[in-house]
């Protein structure tokens, strides 16, 4: 990610301090991941001290400090899907791809992330892949579905 | 649209839109909310839409994709009005039969009419499938109604009528009368009177006030604030300035979930749509008040749902919780006075203005008026988004709506509240639907998370998911709740695994109580609930799987130890 592409970022919050969260969140959705040169440029912009922008980005579990595998897996460990079969899905993937949970495999292909409700209750367990829902999951299904991940 | 500089253009360009629409023509709704999404309604909403192009019946049948529609279990789902016939499990194939049968007035289509799972006996109206036959679906029925990205469409069903009312027939005062006279009570946990938090915050001193939307909804199990939210948002920001109104804020946050694109877009879009209009913004339909809106989202994090935790995060900090002594109504945001009520309670606010105190207080039981959404998850054989009067026996709402437990197992218990909540053992489910009822019995209502546990499911291993989940989602900043969570995980991760020793039980306690006593904030306070009601209600379990190694429900695997 470019310094301009960050600070286009910190300037739509007209560099706030109050919006170090949003502006965080924003550099996360564009570059997936938050590298050290982003936090320095955003602490000195904002006049934040860096450890406090570490401290931010450290807290919130939605902040990735390490850069993200090719394809995000959300595994719902809600209660229902949790009922439901969860832990074998979240089984199934570290057979698969060997990670569990807020791991990335070695060939940067998935990253995991366990998730609390997608609200998506009467299909659990629920796995997203890019966004795209897969339910019902049974360890076969599981399998599958990874398999087809180009 | 246009800008509305006062209330008579309101009500000429609602006329215009109602006369515009011929009210004979039909709708087909169909659900496009997240668990329909996953089923693939995408792909039947474009096959709908195409299908009206085809048969040329563009302007007298009218396709929306909607916000949830409820009945998850049977999804995608489709709703025609109004002739009230609710088609289930639809699929892309059926678009042009479906399309066909609306156009020309003919006989529903049997195959895809709900059946009765023990006769089979097909149903065609709505109103008469049992799951939505005993609701009383007031806020979440418009869902059906309306496209949630057109504000005309919120306006042809009577949109911002409250808010027009609160700003020019009532005085500030007047609505937050209202509002305390209707006993609305907080629909996110506490159960705590709105109109007197609200009260608060309007009486302190402070140079600038705000009000919030809590929709961070993080309980796991719960999604009826997003079904709301999604599939109208006009009607929460409704409320919302009409808040801000009687408590005098100029300024809202909505502090809401990041994960959900459908709600953020459709969010985004009302409020600019709002701000075009002259809904939000300077001199709100011609009144002189002024008031706006900023949206901030949760960043993955249960604890930055609680009100002072949140916001901390609004100010761009840790969501670390205050103690409770000084109130957020009265130091909040930024110091300032803040006034934080979750989508729910705040999605009420247009139709008591509207509707007045006595249609409120009618619907209800003495202490708890209104009606309340239920997300219905776990081993119910219908799953889904549930709104019924305050009041209702859970009875009904497990067996009648719920259609009882699936794949013929037996019902063990019903658990309300999630982590922080607790479960009562299946017989006592006469239970009315009721704050103070609930939590008498240790499994107060929260936010509406009603989870169907069954005959399989172990409550010391249920107990140990909740503590688990929480230990994850606790800020970390007091040692009650961040210790005392650790051990007791410690503990209840050995009695799982065969491990358990006696006296666990009373340690248990011990660390339960201590933790209610001195966490700082509702998070590790009430987070030993669910073992209290466990060891209330389910001691048995415990115990045998501490004195004889084993697991009644057969949940845990003790046996390979």
């Amino acid at each position: 990610m470019t310094q301009d592409k960050i600070d286009q970022i910190i300037d739509k919050f007209e560099a706030k301090p109050r919006a170090l969260i949003m502006i965080l969140m924003d550099i996360q959705h564009h570059n997936r991941w938050l590298p050290k040169e982003a936090l320095e440029r955003v602490s000195e912009r904002l006049g934040v001290p860096l450890a406090k922008v570490q401290q931010i980005a450290a807290f919130y579990k939605t902040f990735s400090l390490v850069p993200k595998g090719d394809h995000e897996l959300h595994v719902c460990t809600g209660t229902s899907c949790h009922l439901r079969g969860a832990q074998k899905v979240l089984d199934t993937v570290y057979e698969v791809a060997g990670i569990r949970p807020g791991e990335t495999d070695s060939e940067s292909k998935f990253s995991l992330t366990a998730v609390n409700c997608m609200g998506a209750c009467s299909l659990g367990p629920v796995m997203m892949v890019d966004g795209q829902y897969h339910g019902r999951l049974a360890p076969s299904k599981t399998e599958d579905v990874l398999k087809n991940v180009k | 649209m246009q800008r509305i500089g006062s209330p008579e253009k309101l009500e000429e360009i609602r006329k215009a839109i109602l006369e515009a629409r011929d009210p004979k023509a039909s709708s087909i709704a169909i659900c496009a909310a997240p668990n329909c999404h996953a089923l693939g309604n995408g792909a039947v909403v474009d096959a709908f839409e195409k299908e009206v192009k085809a048969q040329g019946l563009e302007g007298k049948v009218r396709v929306m994709a909607t916000g949830c529609l409820g009945f998850c279990e049977m999804g995608p789902v489709v709703i025609v009005n109004p002739s009230n016939i609710c088609y289930v499990q639809v699929g892309a194939d059926d678009a042009a039969e479906i399309v066909s049968q609306v156009a020309n007035g003919e006989k529903p289509i049997e195959r895809l009419l709900y059946a009765d799972p023990d006769t089979g006996e097909r149903v065609e109206a709505l109103d008469k499938i049992p799951f939505y036959r005993e609701q009383s679906r007031i806020l979440i029925g418009d869902n059906a109604r309306i496209d949630p990205t057109s504000l005309e469409d919120y306006l042809a069903i009577g949109g911002y009528a409250a808010l027009s009312k609160a700003l020019f027939a009532m005085t500030p005062e007047a609505i937050l009368d209202e509002v305390k006279e209707s006993n609305l009570r907080g629909r996110g946990g506490g159960g705590f009177p709105a109109g007197r938090k609200w009260e608060t915050t309007r009486n302190a001193p402070g140079e600038e006030k705000y009000v919030i939307v809590n929709g961070h909804e993080g309980e796991p199990g719960a999604f009826m604030d997003r079904a709301l939210f999604t599939g109208n948002p006009h009607l929460v920001l409704e409320g919302l300035i009409i808040g801000a109104r009687a408590i005098g804020a100029t300024k809202g946050f909505i502090y809401t979930r990041h994960d959900s694109p459908m709600l953020l877009a459709n969010l985004n879009r009302a409020l600019e749509q709002a701000r075009e209009a002259g809904l939000l913004g300077n001199d709100i339909l011609g009144s002189g008040f002024d008031f706006d809106v900023e949206v901030h989202f949760d960043v993955g994090i249960f604890v930055s749902g609680e009100s002072s935790a949140l916001m901390r995060s609004l100010e761009g900090n840790m969501p670390e919780p205050r103690p409770k002594y000084v109130r957020t109504s009265v130091s909040g945001v930024n110091d300032m006075p803040s006034n934080l009520n979750n989508v729910e309670t705040w999605a009420n606010v247009p139709y008591i203005i509207n509707n007045g105190v006595e249609w409120f207080a009618g619907m209800g039981t003495e202490k708890s008026n209104g009606s309340k959404l239920i997300s219905l998850s776990g081993s119910a054989r219908n799953i889904g988004v549930v709104e019924v009067e305050m009041g209702t026996s859970l009875k009904t709402v497990v067996e009648t709506i719920g259609g009882g437990v699936a794949n013929g197992k037996k019902l063990k218990a019903v658990h309300f509240g999630g982590p922080m909540g607790g479960s009562i053992p299946g017989d006592m489910i006469d239970t009315p639907l009721d704050f103070d009822e609930l939590g008498k019995l240790g499994a107060p209502m929260g936010a509406g998370a009603l989870l169907v546990i069954d005959d399989e499911t172990c409550m010391v291993s249920l107990t140990r998911y909740f503590v688990e989940f929480l230990t994850k989602e606790s800020c970390g900043k007091c040692t009650p709740c961040r210790e005392g969570m650790r051990q007791m995980l410690n503990i209840l991760n050995d009695i799982c695994s065969g491990e358990g020793r006696p006296g666990d039980i009373e340690r248990l306690e011990e660390i339960a109580d201590t933790m209610s006593v001195a966490s700082l904030c509702s998070l590790g306070k009430t987070a030993p609930d669910p073992l209290r009601s466990a060891l209330r209600y389910f001691k048995a379990e415990y115990e045998a799987h501490i004195n004889e190694k084993k697991c009644p429900a057969g949940d845990c695997a003790i046996e390979a130890n």
